[in-house]
């Protein structure tokens, strides 16, 4: 293509793009000039550059736009919401036919007369009824679907005739217009020539091209004769403006204005020397002596002049943009305005073809891969005389690399610049009221990366356009404000970056999703029931699963999510969402920031080393036999505590097919467990060994590997040696699809604490004095500590030691009990909300997993029971009792009273509190009640769905989302727990809120933590409903 | 009949004596480290790098159904290039360029072993010997066989 041609279509494009977002700021704010000012430069540098390249159609369309802005710019009309959509279509129309351009290299053929003809009733003061139209028109061609904005067109599309328009143009009143005395003679016209005259064109009506000649010929003389005009013509060739102006008059008065020069070519004297109002006058009234000195009809005089009069406004706007152009040029020179910082800019940046770069970054990484195997030379040799001009190579090497990196970068906001155009349009379209907010648009990102996620992220800003705004109507009735947001909310996080995508919306429907989702047999009912509403709504990324009822033109076109999510996890991305049904949609895109150089993790899995790409490595664990970590088997299947998490482990050699199974459980005396996190499942990996990182330049692998999803790539190491690239999400997905959705280790957890039956728990074993072992469950201990035991004071003639900055109480487990003397004194820390004590421990034995199931209540305070672990009995402690006792929120009680209770009421006990259901569950059981414990109030509520019936319902009363007396209505309001007693337990202890939790329909009131009353509660309600039945 | 001749790298593959177009072929390489490629198809030996250029090599004996050469023997490759990535063709030994005119040509009898009827273009006659002529193109677009066969 044409070196000059391609530049103009980046030029353009760019420039349009601009201008697309520009306009939709200038909608909101009318009166900003700045925006406006720049705006109009741009489109008049696209005409400018389009009468040079000789484009007629892209002139003619950029010209008619130009004009209206002309006029917002002048003050002459106001900014509306139906002619900013008009010169948007003009935009969408310069755009199609560019996309043209670039395909054929010719303007593409095309009519763009009632486009022009509606830009230029709108420049001549018209209204935006009879523009309605265009907008149409510009609908049906382009995919931009535009809204309808007439309320009463009378037209259809195309019904605009060429002759209507040249009607209404003349018959439009010009911005200065003054007849002067040129109708004179009107009557001389015959009555019925003039009427049969109107049909023809103008052109047709005077004679022909020939006497326009003439009439130019003419014009120029008595120009150069009028002194006050005169001027306008200095220094240009007249036999050349004859022609062009005659050409041009040729061209417009037949009404095919795209045929001729262009206005800035015909009248390049007038608009260079920056022609006046009165000077106009002045022309007019020349063109008018001289039209009728050649005898021409007065209403073919009048119509002529008219046509002038028209395009003296765009040479009036020309004249004042050259004459501003050059004012600025001045003001540049003088160093005052702003302007010329950004000017400066503009003189350093230069443009480069986007392939001389990735050439230069391929190079690039080349080189590093040498400079890495060079290194590893020089490392094998000691004492080179290469080590110093080689480390400078390196240097160099990483700075050049970091160099070509810059050059890659762009702004993510380069992605976004379409958005406000769209969101624009959707709120017309859709009738609603949407305020886009971007945040964080000057992130930079690797270009590759940045083209790879713009679709994405235009899909789901589209959709959370169309279906997480609701309407206006709707979102008022929810008592939210009538406008919604989306906002879009770009920053890096350790060498990623973080994209969210937020609205305020109606958010995604579980109830909805979970039809479908049985629908499409993506789960069973049964599933679905031990889902978490946010495994449901993740549901969205699989294929075909849109939730739209209705497919609107805006989005639910067949493209879902689950295309947003291959594409971005193409890249090593991933996609997750928050969504609250009510409240709004969030989703979080996670990318790298580039892709072609990565920091890896080398590692070894049998004889063969494999690269991990660092980003997805969150940790490294070594485990052995005789560690703090080891590697567990629950049914054959790996896994690996880590800080009270179960992670699922895969081992390397299964996966790649390397095991022999025989000789594994032997060899596996030390393994490394690589952590990573695909989306927000949390995996280890098991390899052999562990090597350094490395950075390298991941290349693809031949066709006949890529269908292996393992692998990411292979690359070149510093030995020289290839190696193959981990991809942790190919991994992940190989070890099958339902591990890829379930959505991370936190939600399994937090299920197999719904079930009471069958649990494990993790229990840590301590000894503290005597022989007994005892208890307590690892989830309720924050920490493990060792304390230096001259840290130990005393306050109050209790011990206490400084932790992280507080005093901590530090209690024992019975008064007989002895501290150390000396050395360390390990202690248990507990943390309940911002309370914290610390149990003092002879020594910590070991954790396990395993059933608390508690055969002996036991009489002693501090005590839960015994229980038989590990095949030993074990003394369960109470530890709600030792933060009592450590606290004084309570004293010396006993909880003997309750234990004659073993019918095995069945209890609900909810509370969001993990920490208090812990403490709390233990007790209950204890006393002899089976407890289902669920951690909020929406999760109890699908219980009650699922049809189980308690005996006793005991609820928190602060919660996320639900609170405990929103919970109480819902309950009382019917099904099956209408009946069921309720229990409030709350840390507030006001009369008001007793009076509130009555009036809900909680049956009686319980403080946290008062152990007592509480047991006594449950035994109250449950005996007087025994009573009752 | 045009009497310009071919020429062609002959190779070795368990005693068959083969020809590979002097023009398809690369390099030769003597033996390199081979990185085998886990759960990569069977013909897959694994990468190899070239000066800097990953190849993938090719295992030829198990492309064309031949028994497992022993560990001793040094593997000898080939390197040609087939929809601008390189292969590595791995084989146990090279030999002279041949030279042969066109007009000594012969089709692959029809008894020839599917595998190798696949991947071979035709046949010339040597003096005690035959000479079987490897379509490279044939021989690695397996991948896309095998991918729709499965």
């Amino acid at each position: 293509m044409d070196d000059l041609l391609s530049e103009f279509l980046t030029e353009t494009s760019e420039s349009i793009d601009v201008v697309d977002v520009e306009l939709v700021t200038l909608e909101q704010d009318p009166t900003n000039k700045p925006i406006l000012d720049n705006i109009f430069r741009l489109v008049h540098t696209i005409k400018g550059t389009c009468g040079f390249l000789g484009l007629p159609r892209l002139e003619t369309v950029a010209h008619a736009g130009e004009n209206v802005l002309g006029k917002f710019r002048d003050g002459e009309l106001v900014v509306t919401p139906g002619s900013v959509t008009l010169i948007l279509a003009a935009l969408d129309r310069i755009k199609e036919i560019l996309a043209g351009l670039e395909a054929t290299q010719e303007e593409p053929e095309g009519d763009d007369s009632d486009l022009i003809s509606q830009l230029n009733i709108v420049a001549s003061g018209g209204t935006i009824d009879e523009a309605a139209p265009v907008a149409e028109k510009a609908a049906e061609e382009d995919d931009m679907v535009l809204p309808e904005i007439t309320q009463s067109s009378n037209m259809l599309p195309g019904q605009v005739s060429l002759e209507e328009l040249e009607a209404a143009f003349a018959a439009a009143p010009g911005p200065d217009d003054e007849d002067g005395d040129d109708n004179l003679a009107a009557d001389d016209s015959p009555e019925s020539e003039g009427a049969e005259s109107q049909e023809e064109d103008l052109l047709t009506r005077i004679g022909g091209a020939e006497p326009v000649k003439v009439i130019i010929h003419l014009f120029h003389n008595r120009i150069l004769a009028d002194a006050s005009v005169k001027g306008l013509m200095a220094g240009i060739n007249t036999r050349d403006s004859k022609d062009k102006m005659g050409n041009f008059f040729t061209a417009h008065l037949s009404g095919r204005q795209d045929a001729g020069p262009s206005v800035s070519a015909a009248f390049a004297g007038f608009i260079s020397h920056g022609i006046t109002e009165e000077q106009n006058e002045t022309i007019c009234k020349l063109l008018t002596s001289v039209l009728e000195e050649v005898d021409l009809p007065p209403l073919e005089v009048d119509a002529f002049v008219e046509t002038y009069r028209g395009i003296s406004v765009d040479i009036l706007a020309e004249a004042r943009a050259a004459s501003k152009s050059n004012s600025k040029k001045d003001k540049d020179a003088a160093g005052t305005a702003k302007k010329s910082g950004e000017n400066a800019v503009a003189n350093q940046s230069i443009r480069v073809n986007v392939q001389v770069l990735e050439d230069l970054m391929t190079m690039v990484s080349e080189l590093v891969l040498t400079r890495n195997q060079l290194m590893q030379l020089l490392r094998n040799s000691d004492d080179s005389e290469f080590s110093i001009p080689l480390q400078r190579l390196s240097q160099c090497t990483t700075e050049l690399q970091e160099g070509v990196m810059k050059t890659r970068m762009q702004p993510v906001g380069n992605a976004w610049a379409k958005l406000p155009r769209i969101i624009r349009d959707l709120q017309l379209e859709l009738d609603k009221k949407i305020d886009l907010q971007m945040l964080g648009a000057d992130t930079e990102l690797d270009r590759q990366v940045l083209e790879m996620i713009k679709d994405p992220l235009t899909h789901m800003v589209r959709n959370s356009a169309d279906h997480g705004i609701e309407m206006p109507a709707d979102r008022l009735a929810a008592g939210k404000k009538e406008t919604g947001t989306v906002r879009l909310n770009a920053f890096h996080e350790g060498g990623h970056i973080i994209i969210e995508i937020t609205d305020d919306g109606a958010g995604l429907p579980v109830e909805k999703l979970k039809a479908k989702a049985l629908k499409n047999e993506l789960a069973t009912q049964e599933e679905l029931d031990e889902m978490s509403d946010n495994q449901i709504q993740r549901f969205i990324f699989h294929a075909g699963f849109s939730t739209a009822e209705k497919v609107t033109a805006v989005s639910g076109r067949g493209v879902g999510m689950d295309v947003v999510r291959s594409n971005i996890e193409k890249i090593g991305g991933t996609v997750d969402l928050k969504s609250i049904e009510g409240k709004g949609t969030s989703f979080s895109i996670k990318i790298p920031l580039t892709l072609a150089i990565v920091s890896a993790l080398i590692v070894k899995c049998r004889e063969e080393k494999f690269a991990i790409p660092q980003i997805s490595v969150l940790e490294l664990v070594r485990a052995s036999h005789d560690s703090e970590h080891k590697i567990e088997h629950i049914n054959n299947t790996p896994v690996l505590r880590l800080r009270d998490r179960l992670l699922p482990l895969i081992r390397l050699d299964e996966i790649l097919g390397m095991a022999d199974t025989e000789e594994d459980e032997a060899a596996s005396k030390e393994d490394y467990i690589v952590i990573s996190q695909v989306g927000t499942f949390t995996f280890g990996i098991v390899v052999d060994q562990v090597f350094d990182t490395e950075e390298i330049v991941v290349k693809p692998v031949a066709p006949i590997l890529r269908d292996l999803q393992t692998f990411a790539g292979n690359t070149i190491l510093g030995d020289g040696k290839v190696i193959m690239i981990l991809d942790p999400n190919g991994i992940v997905s190989q070890i099958g699809d339902s591990m890829n959705d379930t959505t991370g280790f936190g939600m399994e957890e937090e299920e197999t604490s719904k079930k009471t039956k069958d649990e494990r728990e993790a229990i840590l074993l301590f000894g503290a004095g005597g022989n007994d072992c005892r208890a307590v469950p690892l989830s309720l201990v924050a920490r493990l500590e060792e304390i230096d035991v001259a840290s130990i004071e005393k306050s109050d003639g209790k011990p206490v030691f400084q932790y992280r900055g507080r005093l901590m109480p530090l209690v024992t487990l019975d008064d007989s009990y002895q501290l150390k003397e000396e050395g360390r004194q390990p202690v248990l820390v507990f943390a309940d909300g911002d309370k914290t004590m610390g149990i003092a421990v002879d020594e910590i034995l070991d954790i396990l997993e395993d059933e608390i199931d508690v055969e002996l209540s036991s009489s002693i305070p501090g005590q839960v029971g015994t229980a038989v672990i590990n095949g030993n009995a074990t003394e369960i402690i109470d530890v709600a009792y030792y933060i009592e006792k450590a606290f004084g929120t309570l004293g010396t009680s006993s909880t003997s009273g309750h234990m004659g209770i073993r019918d095995q009421s069945h209890l609900l006990l909810i509370d969001d509190s993990k920490f208090f259901l812990n403490m709390i569950k233990p007790l209950l059981s204890a006393a002899g009640y089976k407890i289902t414990a669920v951690d909020s109030a929406s999760d109890a509520l699908r219980l009650r769905e699922k049809g189980e019936d308690f005996d006793l319902i005991i609820s928190d009363i602060e919660m996320p989302d639900m609170d405990g007396f929103g919970f109480a209505e819902k309950v009382r309001e019917g099904g099956i727990w209408q009946k069921t007693p309720m229990v409030a337990l709350s840390s507030h202890q006001t009369p008001k809120d007793f009076a509130r939790g009555r009036e809900v329909g909680f049956d009686d009131y319980v403080v946290k933590l008062d152990r007592d009353s509480l047991m006594s509660t449950i035994v109250e309600q449950i005996g007087k409903t025994q009573n009752a039945a | 009949m045009k009497n310009e001749n071919r020429d062609f790298v002959t190779i070795r593959l368990s005693g068959q004596l083969c020809g590979i177009p002097i023009l398809s072929v690369h390099d030769v390489l003597s033996e390199q480290k081979i990185t085998a490629v886990p759960l990569a198809p069977s013909a897959v030996a694994g990468v190899l790098n070239l000066r800097g250029r990953i190849v993938t090599a090719i295992n030829l004996r198990e492309r064309l159904g031949l028994d497992d050469r022993g560990e001793d023997n040094k593997n000898m490759s080939i390197v040609v290039e087939y929809e601008g990535e390189p292969y590595s063709l791995l084989i146990d030994s090279v030999g002279d360029v041949l030279s042969f005119p066109e007009d000594k040509f012969e089709r692959n009898p029809v008894t020839l072993d599917a595998r190798w009827q696949g991947v071979s273009e035709g046949i010339y006659h040597m003096e005690g010997e035959l000479l079987v002529i490897l379509d490279v193109e044939k021989l690695l677009n397996f991948g896309t066989n095998q991918a729709t066969a499965a």
